[in-house]
């Protein structure tokens, strides 16, 4: 064999190495990602309005703050304070960024994105209606989010769905009929409650990861792990479903079936993310766009990878957040509005 | 083999298919023919079981098709239909080894075997792709595109080929390629196909059979030369035809008459 059609097949080897994805080169993204998350956490848990001591901060996450030299304050701002909003940025980024992968599956359609298409507001009307009228529990909070999430995936399935997937024009007009509805139905509501909360409730609207409590975290967390892990399992066949639903069936997808389970995974998610912190928008736009920008389609990829990016960029864009003008803090669906929403225009003129 | 026997299948009230049986034999190419709107592209989706007949009965290698998982159906039945949007990007590769889904033997999960790549890529091969197997389907041309979609329906090695029009929006040279891929599986590897298309002289030269569709009802059924006659044809498409010889194949060769209309 000479030297050239020796390249020429090495060429193509590697040419078909990168025609698909594999477990194993899912297994280094995800881990790649999760080294990043865990490095990138940990950054962001010593800035802030007060700057923590790096390598004591770091050794009262595995002992007493006290024996690394924390003073009493500093433990309190790390473990009671940081820690538990970053776990919260983190778990609310993955839910959107998977639940977004999911709903683009879906609904065959890259803009795809559960703020935009007013299933954040869905949510959001449910935990307020269990705010009013069912009292402050934080399993009546999440499951109320989840059945408004799941109502209004209903409700925009139905309105986008055309015969040859969801067109741009058709998810846009249906995300903006069911947005404004929603939004006038949470007008509703807030009067309904005295002035004091309303300026709060107003910020959370936006996306607010500090006002959340230990159990709302833990529900955030379970939903999350549970959703992205059902999703993802389904990636084979959302893979066929995004190409287009008559396609899936012809190739054995039990389509109605995948449907469901992604309506309730995706809803599941976004009832979390929102029941603990509002509604942040367009991380299930930016995210998946750019991991399947540089990861290619497979929604057995782009889903795990998916989650773990969202979470990074949630983590970052809080940190950002209540760093930029403290001691005063932007809530963190501006940040991520800031960013996606060009992108949003950008993708949206490309067709 | 798929036979299909006295069918009807209707949308609420409308009745778009009537009466009609067919069977898809091995080694056969059956050319499914009619005027728009006379319920060719309904039949095959009931073929296929995408949609209940609301009369008769269809059957796979024996046994009724809606008696069958849906799975099952898919690794006996593979289907080409009209060419489909594609918004996220999507390499060749990854587009055909979407025909293994129904094998998989760990249900709708997992990942593909070793094997299912192997198919895969020789279906890429016979579809003459293999330079584009990295490449994205929506970076293809209409007609590598159209292969593309042929090789994924090689992919599911099902025995029965349904086409529905496969070569609509596709130059003189790439709908002969496509045809020709579905007759070579058919005569060497006793694949029975079921094309729709609107090109009668391809399906003249292509098809072992010829069924001609009006109205949801068959107007006739033959050999390409017993059924395509200028009465029949005249018949089918209310539209003057010539029929003669094609001077090299020999097959029936259709000419419209176009401007005079009975």
């Amino acid at each position: 064999m000479n030297a050239e059609t020796a390249k020429a097949i090495s060429t193509k080897a590697t040419l078909a190495e990168s025609a698909r994805t594999t477990p194993k080169r899912t297994l280094l993204i995800c881990l790649a990602l999760a080294l990043a998350l865990f490095v990138v956490c940990l950054a962001a848990s010593l800035i802030g309005s007060e700057r923590l001591p790096v390598t004591a901060s770091l050794c009262a996450l595995f002992r007493d703050g006290s024996v690394c030299g924390l003073s009493p304050e500093q433990g309190a701002i790390l473990l009671d304070l940081r820690w538990p909003r970053i776990l919260l940025a983190a778990s609310v980024g993955a839910a959107l960024a998977a639940a977004g992968a999911g709903y683009q599956a879906l609904l065959r359609n890259p803009l795809a994105e559960p703020y935009l298409l007013g299933i954040s507001n869905g949510a959001a009307v449910g935990t307020m209606i269990a705010l009013v009228f069912l009292g402050t529990q934080a399993w009546t909070r999440s499951l109320m989010a989840f059945a408004g999430a799941l109502c209004a995936t209903f409700v925009v399935y139905r309105l986008a769905r055309g015969r040859t997937g969801a067109s741009p024009e058709r998810l846009i007009l249906a995300g903006v009929i069911v947005t404004t509805f929603l939004s006038s139905a949470i007008v509703f509501i807030t009067t309904m409650m005295d002035a004091t909360r309303i300026r709060s409730f107003n910020f959370w609207l936006l996306g607010d990861l500090s006002g959340s409590t230990s159990s709302l975290l833990a529900i955030a967390i379970v939903s999350t792990l549970i959703g992205t892990v059902v999703l993802g399992a389904h990636g084979r066949s959302l893979n066929l479903m995004m190409l287009g639903e008559r396609d899936a069936f012809d190739l054995g997808v039990e389509v109605e079936r995948v449907r469901l389970i992604v309506f309730l995974a995706a809803s599941l998610l976004v009832g979390a993310s929102v029941a603990a912190s509002g509604s942040v928008g367009y991380v299930g736009l930016v995210v998946p766009h750019l991991v399947r920008l540089s990861l290619g389609s497979d929604n057995r990829t782009t889903i795990p990878a998916a989650a773990l990016a969202g979470a990074l960029f949630v983590v970052v864009a809080d940190t950002t957040a209540r760093t930029v003008i403290a001691p005063r803090e932007l809530p963190v669906g501006a940040i991520t509005a800031l960013i996606g929403a060009p992108l949003f225009i950008y993708l949206l003129r490309r067709g | 083999m798929l036979e299909a026997r006295e069918i009807s299948v209707s949308y609420g009230e409308r009745e778009a298919v009537r009466g009609v049986s067919l069977s898809a034999v091995p080694g056969e190419v059956v050319c499914l023919i009619g005027p728009n709107g006379a319920g060719k592209s309904t039949l095959m989706r009931a073929l296929n079981g995408a949609l209940a007949p609301t009369g008769g009965e269809i059957y796979l290698d024996g046994k009724r098709l809606g008696s069958y998982a849906r799975r099952a159906v898919s690794r006996r039945i593979a289907v080409v239909a009209q060419e489909a949007e594609l918004r996220f990007p999507v390499t060749v590769l990854e587009f055909v080894l979407g025909g293994r889904y129904a094998w998989s033997s760990t249900g709708a999960w997992g990942w593909e075997t070793e094997r299912d790549v192997s198919v895969a890529r020789s279906a890429i091969e016979e579809t003459g792709l293999e330079d584009f197997t990295a490449r994205l389907m929506n970076e293809l041309s209409g007609g590598e595109r159209q292969r593309a979609v042929l090789a994924r329906a090689l992919a599911t090695e099902a025995a029965i080929l349904l086409l529905d029009e496969p070569t609509a929006n596709l130059d003189l040279a790439h709908q002969a390629t496509v045809l020709r891929l579905v007759r070579a599986r058919c005569d060497t590897q006793g694949a029975a196909a079921v094309v729709v298309t609107h090109d009668i002289n391809l399906a003249a030269e292509f098809a072992d059979r010829a069924l001609l569709l009006k109205g949801g009802r068959m107007l006739a059924s033959g050999s390409p030369r017993e059924v395509f006659t200028p009465r029949t044809l005249g018949e089918l498409f209310e539209i003057e035809v010539l029929v003669d010889a094609h001077p090299v194949t020999g097959a029936p060769r259709i000419t419209p008459v176009h401007g005079s209309r009975r």
